[in-house]
């Protein structure tokens, strides 16, 4: 195992009786999935951390070349299962981006109100395996319990909880029931009201406070130059945000801000989620306004053959920033590459930095508040 | 002939008792220091089994209403399938944990290993013998009782630092040694709120201060000294909470990072020890803050003759563990609440925060008797 660290990681038993190593994962409470993190350590204080990869590696991108693209938009769920409905979106406009397809405007609404459902159900999840991990067992149940209600509404809408496989260019596998715009004006009235209890639960609490603020500072030049995107990105000050930046979909017609923080810690990386489900709120609501009731659901043109060529598409999901580039060989079905940029890799990366010099309990703390999701690291 | 040391129902059943025990010996043996010898093999007797009724009795009811607070608190049910609302749910987990195969993992000092959990177990449970339960209900009536249980208290973490070194899992090290370090940390404020109330009540002897309660509510230490004694509950309260190693303060199991901290390598009976003591400590704490604050076994009586007649009814038994459930009920509440501190801020808190104003606190409480008279 020494043989797979870096040469300054081995602990020279003669010289060195301060330090010593301690394996984290890949079965830990608190690595998120099958992570492994082995640790220098001076006590309690890291003196280094290097992450290792790779427990979960199910070759996706490989399968994918003997796959359709339609296979490839199911098998996008299983990457970041938190925010599989906007994995779907990201494959399905590289391959739109090909086809020449056009997107009637009722599933363009339909693409916005499921992607911002989304966020919020995988930053509730941040909320609960935030508290979860700063020792409050209570916090998780709670963020589980709203984010419950956004899987009955997807479940409603596309058959499946969590691995939704709902997208296809040109729109979506079936139309909205008539239900679904109700239950989401209930659903976002509830959330008004639970979001203030959340935040008094955590936002001004004394030892969330303590825990969180100055600790894991990610400094906006590293946050830059290790790829950071995101809610990791936007707190440590960079005001980067695919749908402003970049709009896909109809973002651009939507009144919206991008939540901002300076300082790069703990805190900022949560208060700044916390701002970001206020926005997608708001967009939800703008959507329930404007929400065409009428009108074709998906395109009329059927689906074409991808044609030869490299697509690319970047979207924000609520990790960060979602890339899929497809390269289309031969006209047909399959691919002759896909590859995928998952927000999560980069993250786990500059763990590194932010960790130096804290403690243990501050090392699960900065994991929570970087939220990543393991699968699709690996993929 | 020996006289136990207090005047009260067991000890007259002692003393009728060796006499019949005493009349089947040999002839050639009787004598006075028989029967003593007999009297306290007899008396030692009884308060085993009292002392493990209370506290082996009291653990699945406890499991079983941590398991229901926690539940509610997390808008959930909690164990709802075995029996009425759950209620086997703990005897069957109890039956299936005790049925396990105990091994030792690879390295680990098997000797120490096993030692570690009964000596975790012994703390609680003297403690539990010095609790005055109701007014003639003490098993160990002793003069220095405070000074006794502090002494006793701190014995736990003994088997803490000792079962997690025997382990051999890093893990299991850094638990043990965070809980030793905080163990040993808050038994000073620990110690110091109960020299307070050993300082206002004028006496070491658990069953003198229950009885310097005597009277109305406003007789029982937490409101009999405005302000200071609140305090000082409130401070018994944080401090006991960091003693028992209960969540908000439980470092020393920390499951978010060190998985379960000094016990990560127990299973089976072993592990069982470990949750015993921890559930009887939350008994022997809480019997501690009611004997201590809340006016022991008395009842709440509240000055209106009518009224204090009909409360005076109920057994001082019942008074007594409905306050310590009560008590249990606030701890667990506060564990399903907040959030857990890191191990250096738990240290600050001590040595920077409760320190000094347990200082303050005796000072005043010195002040206030000064004044009072």
């Amino acid at each position: 195992m020494t043989g797979m660290l870096p040469p300054g990681f081995r602990i020279q038993r003669e010289t060195n009786t301060e330090e010593f190593f301690i394996n984290m994962g890949p079965q830990h409470p608190s690595t998120h999935g099958a992570l492994r993190l082995a640790l220098r350590m001076d006590g309690e204080t890291i003196v280094e951390l290097v992450p290792h990869f790779g427990y979960i590696h199910r070759g996706m991108e490989k399968q994918a070349e003997s796959m359709s693209y339609l296979q490839y938009i199911a098998l996008s769920d299983r990457q970041d299962y938190l925010t599989a409905i906007q994995n779907n979106l990201g494959v399905v406009i590289a391959l739109e981006k090909g086809m020449n397809i056009g997107v009637p405007e009722k599933a363009e609404y339909i693409r916005v109100m499921l992607q911002e459902l989304g966020r919020i159900a995988s930053h509730l999840v941040f909320f609960a395996c935030f508290g979860g991990d700063l020792g409050g067992q209570t916090c998780l149940l709670y963020g589980f319990k709203e984010r419950e209600m956004i899987h009955d509404i997807l479940e409603e809408v596309t058959g499946s909880r969590l691995t939704t496989n709902f997208f296809r260019p040109g729109g979506s596998r079936y139309d909205v029931p008539d239900t679904f715009i109700p239950r989401v004006k209930a659903f976002l009235d509830h959330m008004d009201d639970t979001m203030k209890d959340y935040e008094r639960f955590l936002s001004k609490n004394i030892i969330v406070l303590e825990r969180s603020k100055g600790i894991g500072i990610l400094s906006k030049e590293d946050a830059i130059a290790y790829g950071c995107s995101g809610p990791v990105l936007r707190a440590s000050g960079v005001n980067f945000d695919v749908r402003r930046a970049n709009p896909y979909s109809i973002y651009d017609s939507f009144d919206f801000e991008v939540p901002v923080t300076y300082n790069g810690d703990c805190y900022d990386r949560y208060t700044v989620r916390i701002a970001e489900i206020h926005e997608s709120m708001k967009i939800l609501r703008q959507c329930i306004d404007r929400f065409p009731t009428e009108g074709p659901w998906r395109a009329k043109e059927k689906p074409v053959r991808l044609p030869v060529g490299r697509y690319y598409s970047e979207i924000e999901t609520a990790k960060g920033l979602y890339a899929t580039y497809v390269v289309a060989a031969t006209t047909g079905e399959k691919p002759y590459r896909i590859h995928t940029r998952g927000p999560s890799f980069p993250h786990i990366a500059a763990l590194n930095k932010m960790v130096q010099g804290h403690k243990i309990s501050d090392l699960v703390t900065i994991l929570a508040t970087l939220d990543p999701v393991i699968p699709e690291i690996d993929r | 002939m020996f006289v136990p040391s207090v005047t009260n129902p067991i000890g007259d059943f002692v003393r009728n008792l060796v006499p019949q025990v005493t009349a089947y010996l040999p002839v050639a043996f009787q004598s006075e220091t028989l029967d003593s010898v007999v009297a306290f093999l007899i008396n030692a007797v009884i308060c085993i089994i009292a002392v493990c009724a209370v506290n082996i009795g009291s653990a699945p009811i406890l499991i079983y209403m941590e398991r229901k607070v926690c539940a509610h608190v997390q808008c959930r049910l909690g164990p709802m399938r075995l029996g009425w609302h759950g209620t086997i749910q703990t005897i069957a987990d109890v039956l299936k944990m005790l049925f396990k195969e105990v091994y030792a993992p690879s390295g680990a000092d098997k000797l120490m290993f096993y030692t570690a959990p009964m000596i975790v177990l012994i703390a609680p449970f003297m403690v539990c013998a010095l609790i005055p339960f109701s007014k003639d209900l003490v098993v160990a009536d002793v003069s220095m009782g405070i000074p006794l249980i502090i002494a006793v208290n701190g014995f736990g973490v003994l088997g803490i630092l000792l079962g997690g070194w025997s382990s051999n899992n890093k893990y299991s090290l850094l638990g043990a040694l965070r809980s030793g370090a905080q163990i040993i940390s808050y038994e000073i404020s620990f110690a110091m709120i109960l020299l307070f109330v050993v300082m206002i009540s004028g006496s070491t002897n658990l069953m003198d201060i229950t009885m310097s309660q005597q009277g109305t509510v406003f007789d029982w230490w937490i409101f009999k000294i405005p302000v200071l004694g609140f305090i000082a509950f409130i401070l018994f309260f944080i401090s006991s909470t960091a003693e028992m190693n209960r969540a908000p303060f439980d470092i020393a199991e920390a499951e978010q990072e060190l998985t379960g901290g000094y016990h990560t390598e127990y299973n089976g009976t072993p592990f069982a020890m470990f949750y015993l003591a921890e559930y009887i400590a939350l008994v022997t704490n809480s019997a501690l803050a009611t004997t201590c604050f809340l006016g022991g076994f008395h009842a709440p009586c509240i000055g209106i003759a009518a009224v204090d007649n009909v409360l005076n009814m109920v057994p001082g038994l019942v008074w007594f563990f409905g306050k310590v459930f009560f008590m249990i009920w606030c701890y667990m509440m506060v564990r399903w609440t907040f959030v857990r501190p890191r191990v250096d801020q738990l240290m600050d808190f001590e040595w920077k925060f409760l320190l000094p104003v347990n200082l303050v606190l005796l000072t005043a409480g010195a002040a206030w008797i000064a004044i009072s008279g």
